[in-house]
């Protein structure tokens, strides 16, 4: 970047070509009065503030001059500060000035204008007075709208406009009645806005403040606890209660955003609802009882049961050391590998599928890559709303002009932007992927030396394209073959090209075959090893990542190193001290399976809550019956945990060290903020004193750290990593041994981790979902998330404002189907599919295609997964929860 | 609705710069901008609907509520004020029972007030239903709207 060299106030600078004068002020410590700029906003120039004289052009607003070479510039002067004065005493007489009361007070940059400019009194008294107040909204339960101490600058408008492109507000009526208004003038919550306060943080005045305005006495940086984005956020603390979040802008994940949950979503942390001690029932009610009589009572019972009669539930949203001391204990304690957490739930396929075709599963790229690819294809992700931070990278990638191509069965929020929307049928993803790649390769447009360079099995994958011509790809999916076209056409030639999946890939009878799909057309494009490229599954829970790379798998010990390998095998027993079970271990649905069969007996399940998350959640809670002895732990009494012999009271990520291993595999610190609740302790604190229990060696550590170092030493691909180093920000595995390896951003740049070094090409044929819509089960049941709520809503649900923006589980539903079934919208309809019913109301839209209805998992009222299938795909064991056929009745006496 | 609508958007390319002439249309056809319909534009020409409201609440001469089978307006224009405009527009709100801005529940009646309808000669003046009233004095108003309500 060039340099040139400008004078402000007779001080000579030197700025970067491209910054305005206002800017190269700022960043000489000169300021400059202004109220409309914001570093992370294209310029607006409407306060009138940043005035400067610039010889040659006279009054100039410096916010939107460019620096040049030689500039002479002077920011203070008689005709500068006329202007600025009227400027400022015209927003002060219009402001309702209660600034005591006002929680932006001395954060406020009208009273920063105000000192600097210097108000008289009697001047104010002159001018025109304002006349009607504006009323104050009040609708969004985290944040309060103030149109009195509005200044008009935009920057509410810029943020919801460049940075969320949301677009909820703008300017509406004019002269002394312009206001920022929603569509219609409505209250916010009424809006299309989604919550996430990035307006709040940014608003100069005290027009947009955060309900809750209690400033900490002290902040901890940390990780976020919800999605597998892995946001840098600090945590306010004052006294022993969190009371604020904000976003780290030095994270390179976030920068600095959040969405609504991470941003506002920390009530559960100090809620009275909080487990406070260890529970054992008796007679069917729980009793509290101290830590010593609970670990009693379990190593006198796990005692009795080692072998495959036990296995043990590992939680994604607990650290890495948590995973890690749990699948150690469960293997060299216990002596089984009946070791599996929610990953089976969500991205087994990719573990699976991409181990196969390039030899690792995971995201081959890193986040903050996607904002310069110069195309997006996003299949089966909801992203604004299940990974709203990489949302945002989609936006600003199109800021940069890529094109987006959505592929989803439903209209979500992303189609507003996609310059190609493929509506496919549920479950018919193989078919939509094989369509684009034979056009891909019928015109040409594949990257024949990555594919000869890089990649095996072209022609055998090559001649299973064969079965797709475009006609019966039309067929399958449901979408029109010139928009398949103009899909591949895209996705081929606009290069950096990069996909993002999620669940909507995933949760299939074929999710596997999915995965390999999307694998294929990137390999055949070449969109794989580069910057901006790649195969970026989005993991779902904010350390799924971590727990599937720590170990808590049946077949693999940590950094996925093969249970069977006896070399393997043999380093474990070496290390832990003890031998090892050879056989791979039952995967999650098989465990639930195996305990209705009563093959096994004994469960330790740690934050999971499946009687909600498990498809055929009916047969779950029959099979938890049957357990013979059942410990909990967790942070609340979830709805599994109710069903519990022993309850032990864990923490949340506030009240412990560790680490998170984002969806981009970043290893992040996650830092202790307050003591814990209670009497509630760390997971691996609990984990220890079990295995001890038992007389295990090997579960003394005084410190998180102490963990990691154990894993470094074992898991190759984080040989490299140390609290020390992470200290200084996280890294991206593989990080292989040596103080200095910087982390892999992008993998597969030389070769694929495969044991040849290329990748697979993988020919695939079309399998139809497992339970497709018949006559009595005439609708397909596909399933979502909500912005507002994560997972199994333990956490969100106890968030009182996340519950006002999103209270119940809805029903989407097609206003054609509806009309055919006479359902109004909000009517309380029953949903009944072959393995039970649950009740819920009904939202009519067209974001539901006809013939497909759509429903969260989040609300325990209306526990969606008593609906779904259990079919599981072949070869990760995923069930799928996306596609099954269910029928919708009004309910008795529902008047027509 | 969806059909006149439609039938409107159909003559545009679905440009930005087409938002205010497709704003004026759908005001021509229905007397006033629906929210409904500005929705649809909004994303028929692919801008924000914050944006639409943006747009359209600026101008004067876009209405968000539906004008009345009968549409009055008062002249508050320098020649009519000094004449007794604000005596006009008071007899016309009691007579209506409506306040500038609004519109009768039976959608009868609408009632706006313009800065100068270019008839001073005849001030103070109203216009209904595009015919101007002149020289008004708040007995002629009474007697246009008891009128009117014996003839409907």
């Amino acid at each position: 970047m060039h340099e040139v060299t400008l004078t402000i106030d007779g001080l000579e600078l030197t700025a970067d070509e491209g910054m305005t004068v206002l800017e190269a002020a700022l960043a000489n410590s000169i300021y400059i009065p202004h109220l409309c700029y914001h570093p992370d906003l294209t310029p607006a120039g409407v306060c009138r503030l940043c005035m400067v004289e610039i010889d040659g052009r006279g009054l100039t607003i410096s916010c939107k001059a460019p620096v040049e070479e030689g500039m002479v510039v002077r920011t203070d002067s008689p005709e500068i500060n006329k202007v600025r004065r009227i400027a400022a005493e015209l927003l002060i007489v219009n402001h309702h000035a209660d600034c005591l009361a006002c929680a932006s007070n001395t954060q406020c940059k009208l009273q920063e204008v105000a000192n600097y400019i210097g108000i008289e009194e009697e001047r104010l008294a002159r001018l025109r007075q304002p006349t009607a107040a504006f009323p104050i909204d009040l609708s969004n339960p985290f944040f309060i709208r103030d149109p009195n101490k509005c200044i008009l600058c935009g920057i509410c408008v810029r943020t919801c406009e460049e940075v969320q492109r949301v677009r909820a507000i703008d300017f509406a009526f004019r002269g002394f009645l312009t206001t920022i208004s929603t569509f219609g003038d409505k209250p916010l919550a009424e809006s299309i806005c989604e919550s996430c306060g990035e307006c709040v943080t940014r608003c100069p005045a005290g027009a947009l403040t955060p309900r809750k305005s209690q400033r900490p006495a002290r902040e901890v940086s940390t990780t976020c606890p919800y999605c597998g984005c892995g946001c840098g956020i600090y945590l306010g603390v004052r006294g022993e209660k969190v009371v604020s979040v904000r976003g780290d802008v030095d994270n390179p994940v976030n920068k600095g955003a959040l969405c609504v949950k991470g941003r506002f979503g920390y009530d559960f942390i100090n809620h009275p609802e909080r487990l406070t001690s260890p529970l054992i029932k008796q007679n069917g009610e729980f009793v509290k009882v101290t830590w010593d009589e609970a670990l009693d009572c379990i190593g006198s019972n796990l005692s009795k049961c080692r072998g495959d009669e036990f296995a043990a539930i590992s939680s994604a949203k607990c650290t890495n050391e948590e995973n890690y001391l749990i699948q150690k204990f469960t293997r060299a304690v216990m002596g089984t590998n009946n070791i599996d957490h929610c990953a089976r739930l969500c991205h087994a396929p990719t573990v699976a599928g991409l181990a196969q075709s390039l030899g690792s599963g995971a995201m081959t790229n890193s986040i903050n890559e996607i904002g310069s690819a110069s195309c997006v294809f996003a299949i089966g992700t909801n992203t604004t709303v299940a990974h709203p931070i990489i949302g945002l990278q989609i936006r600003q990638a199109q800021q940069n002009d890529a094109k987006l191509i959505v592929a989803n069965p439903r209209r979500i929020n992303l189609c507003r932007f996609a310059d190609v929307f493929l509506q496919h049928r549920p479950g018919t993803d193989v078919a939509l992927l094989m369509g684009m790649m034979r056009v891909i390769v019928d015109e040409g447009l594949f990257d024949s030396s990555f594919i000869e360079g890089r990649t095996e099995g072209f022609e055998a994958f090559s001649a299973s394209l064969s079965s797709f011509d475009l006609d019966r790809v039309e067929q399958i999916t449901g979408v029109e073959r010139k928009n398949i076209i103009e899909a591949a056409r895209i996705y081929a030639t606009c290069k950096p090209a990069t996909i993002l999946y999620a669940m909507g890939i995933t949760q299939h009878s074929h999710g596997t075959d999915n995965v390999l799909a999307i694998s294929n057309i990137a390999l055949i494009t070449g969109n794989i090893g580069k910057p901006s490229t790649g195969v970026n599954p989005l993991r779902g829970q904010n350390n799924v990542q971590g727990a599937c790379d720590t170990g808590a798998l049946p077949g693999v010990y940590p950094g996925y190193q093969k249970v069977g390998d006896p070399a393997v095998r043999r380093k474990f027993e070496s290390a832990w001290g003890c031998s090892l079970n050879e056989s791979p271990g039952l995967t999650h649905v098989e465990i639930f399976d195996a305990i209705y069969a009563r093959a096994i007996k004994t469960l330790y399940l740690v934050g999971e809550n499946p009687i909600l998350s498990e498809a055929n959640a009916t047969h779950v809670e029959e099979a938890i019956n049957r357990l013979e002895f059942f410990v909990v732990q967790d942070i609340f009494l979830s709805e599994t945990a109710r069903l519990a012999d022993v309850v032990l009271p864990a923490v949340t990520f506030a009240e412990k060290d560790g680490t998170f291993t984002n969806t981009e595999r970043r290893v992040q610190r996650v830092y202790k903020a307050i003591e814990p609740i209670g009497d509630a302790k760390p997971d691996s604190w609990i984990t220890c004193q079990i295995a001890k229990k038992l007389d295990a060696k090997g579960f003394d550590f005084s410190h998180p750290r102490e963990i990691m170092d154990e894993i470094a030493s074992l898991t190759p691909s984080y040989a490299g990593i140390s609290y020390e180093r992470l200290e200084k920000g996280g890294l991206q595995w593989p990080c292989p041994a040596g103080e200095h390896h910087p982390g892999t951003p992008i993998l597969h740049t030389e070769r694929f981790a495969t044991e040849n070094g290329r990748a697979k090409l993988v020919p695939l044929e079309y399998k139809p979902s497992a339970e497709l819509p018949d006559d009595q089960y005439p609708l397909i049941l596909t399933t979502e998330r909500s912005l507002y709520h994560f997972h199994t809503a333990t956490m969100t649900r106890k968030v009182a404002g996340l519950n006002v923006l999103r209270d119940r589980e809805l029903v989407e539903i097609n206003p054609k189907d509806a009309t055919a079934l006479g359902i109004a919208d909000g009517e309380t309809v029953r949903v009944v599919s072959r393995r039970g019913e649950v009740t819920a109301d009904a939202k009519v839209t067209d974001v539901s295609p006809p013939g497909v209805i759509c429903m969260t998992f989040h609300f325990a009222e209306s526990p969606t997964n008593v609906l779904t299938s259990s079919a599981l795909d072949p070869v990760a064991k995923i069930p799928e929860t996306k596609v099954c056929a269910v029928r919708i009745e009004r309910l008795e006496g529902a008047v027509a | 609705m969806e059909e006149r609508l439609t039938s409107i958007l159909s003559s545009y390319k679905a440009n930005r710069d087409e938002l205010i002439p497709i704003l004026q249309q759908v005001q021509e056809e229905f007397g006033y901008l629906p929210q409904q319909a500005m929705l649809d534009i909004a994303q028929f020409i692919g801008v924000p609907e914050s944006q639409v409201y943006a747009v359209a609440t600026f101008y004067a001469q876009f209405r968000f509520t539906p004008i009345g089978r009968t549409h009055v307006t008062v002249c508050r224009g320098t020649a009519c004020h000094v004449r007794g405009a604000p005596r006009i527009l008071e007899e016309v709100e009691r007579q209506l029972g409506i306040k500038e801005g609004e519109t009768t529940p039976d959608l009868e009646y609408s009632l706006e007030t313009v800065a100068c309808i270019g008839c001073c000669g005849l001030s103070p003046c109203i216009v209904v239903n595009a015919k101007v009233e002149a020289k008004m004095t708040p007995r002629k108003v009474a007697a246009i709207f008891a009128k009117g309500d014996e003839t409907s």
